[in-house]
């Protein structure tokens, strides 16, 4: 089962990785958005600085909805997520290794990104660690819900739209946790409470999301 | 049906029974519904007294308060019909579940233009960032993604067993979101301008408040059934049933033993 799921994973990963494109977009995108903000707020590096957790985490939760409406289009178009549907293995494992792949392709980019965003936005020292921790944390989540809405909206009309309406109001729990660490960290407060509900989020999203993800691939599959 | 010795729970799942007990029930949750409200609102407008710091403006939580309570009652309603829909296949779930949301969301923006209209003189502004409006807005959303979700599928089967399953995500959600803007609300301990002011409440605005809850919970059933008999009824238009309704027949009830596959189909959707 592990070997199956193994073979999933590394498949999934050399897919969106030899699309160079697809990472570059998001990394882009990413980038692009915390650029904006400067632009629209001005360059006073106080504000800046009072601003950056929360910039950060919003560039971070839209860059993540960016290619979920790619995470199982592709291969349900050509008919490989009926044959997945298919294999022994619990369609959850499978939803599992997916996401799991999705994540390490174009979430991980965006955590390793982040420490020189965040120096941009005046973040300096301690919390240049502590932001992208709570990324690492954080982002996985983001993935784990948006496989669910990318699942949802599965061949409807606008689907991508629509999936930013179902799932942007699921995301405010990490939003909050995930820039609360970093704003902790800037007023030399105690922001591993944030870690340790970020820690509780992922682990109960990990076992139940890919139980609803899969449960709407079925629908969309019937 | 009460002699029965046992409880067939799901007899109102048959589009034409259930029909027929909509339009029993209907018109008396419609009186219902307009009695305790005129009531409600007497005694809160006439019997109740001023607050003794917020006058008369606090009145409006006669209608704040329920349509508050009836929004988040009705997401959970929802949620649960949209279990039933998904467990046990009941079509008539789904479309009960996809007709309380349009109210939920109804009584949602309700509770928050009442609330904004209730702090503009408390608060001394329309809206702030307080736990309970984020959470209420956010919920608003729920609904409304819900609903969006139900009507982008082409096949309205599908659709419906995607909002069904969106519902149920939802639900689990609520409370982690409820407790996460609670706590951020509380972080930022600046702009906390909190609604947790009820001193000792008059037992005339209690009474009020219960009458116009009640007000509320019927009208949301009543409008909630009536729509979800139109929804069934536009469902399986092609039955013989539905044929017979709409030529005026009376004992459209009775048609849960007749040998139309339309009606048999809709019941219980099999895959």
């Amino acid at each position: 089962m592990g070997r199956t799921l193994w073979t999933l994973l590394r498949r999934d990963v050399s897919l969106i990785v030899t699309r160079r494109q697809d990472v570059l977009t998001v990394v882009a995108f990413f980038a692009i958005v915390i650029m904006l903000f400067p632009l629209a707020v001005g360059p006073e590096p106080e504000i800046l600085r009072e601003l950056a957790p929360g910039a950060m985490w919003v560039a971070a939760a839209l860059a993540s909805l960016l290619a979920l409406d790619r995470l199982f289009a592709d291969d349900w178009r050509d008919g490989t997520l009926e044959q997945l549907a298919l294999i022994p293995q619990p369609l959850a494992l499978v939803v599992l290794a997916k996401v799991t792949a999705h994540w390490l392709a174009l979430g991980l980019p965006l955590v390793v990104l982040s420490p020189v965003l965040g120096y941009t936005l005046g973040l300096r020292g301690e919390e240049l660690v502590v932001l992208p921790v709570s990324l690492a944390l954080g982002t996985p989540v983001l993935a784990l819900l948006g496989a669910t809405g990318a699942a949802l909206t599965l061949g409807v009309r606008g689907g991508g739209a629509l999936m930013a309406l179902l799932i942007l109001p699921l995301f405010v729990p990490v939003l909050i946790l995930g820039s609360g660490a970093v704003s902790q960290a800037m007023q030399g407060g105690d922001f591993l409470p944030h870690y340790y509900l970020l820690g509780a989020l992922l682990v109960a999203a990990l076992p139940l999301t890919p139980l609803a993800v899969a449960a709407a691939l079925r629908i969309a599959l019937d | 049906m009460s002699a029965r010795p046992r409880i067939r729970w799901f007899r109102f799942s048959s589009p034409p029974a259930f029909h027929a007990l909509v339009d029993r029930l209907v018109p008396w949750l419609w009186g219902g519904a307009a009695l305790l409200a005129v009531a409600g609102l007497y005694v809160g407008f006439f019997v109740a007294p001023p607050d003794y710091q917020q006058g008369n403006s606090y009145r409006i939580m006669f209608l704040h308060v329920p349509t508050a309570w009836m929004g988040m009652f009705l997401y959970l309603l929802m949620a649960i019909y949209a279990i039933i829909h998904l467990a046990w296949r009941v079509r008539l779930a789904d479309v009960m579940a996809r007709s309380l949301a349009p109210t939920g969301a109804l009584m949602t923006a309700l509770a928050l233009w009442t609330g904004s209209l209730w702090g503009a003189p408390t608060w001394g502004t329309y809206w702030v960032w307080d736990a309970r409006l984020t959470s209420s807005l956010i919920l608003l959303f729920l609904f409304l993604g819900y609903l969006a979700l139900h009507a982008a599928a082409t096949d309205r089967e599908k659709g419906g067993r995607a909002a069904s399953l969106l519902a149920i995500v939802g639900v689990v959600n609520v409370p982690i979101i409820y407790f996460s803007v609670k706590w951020w609300n509380t972080l930022h301990q600046g702009m906390s301008v909190t609604a947790t002011d009820a001193p000792s409440m008059a037992p005339s605005m209690f009474a009020a408040l219960l009458l116009m809850t009640l007000a509320c919970w019927l009208y949301a059933a009543a409008i909630g059934l009536r729509r979800a008999q139109v929804e069934a009824l536009e469902r399986s238009a092609d039955a013989g049933w539905v044929r017979r309704v709409m030529l005026g027949e009376t004992d459209a009830g009775t048609g849960q033993h007749d040998g139309d596959p339309g009606s048999a189909v809709l019941e219980r959707g099999r895959h």
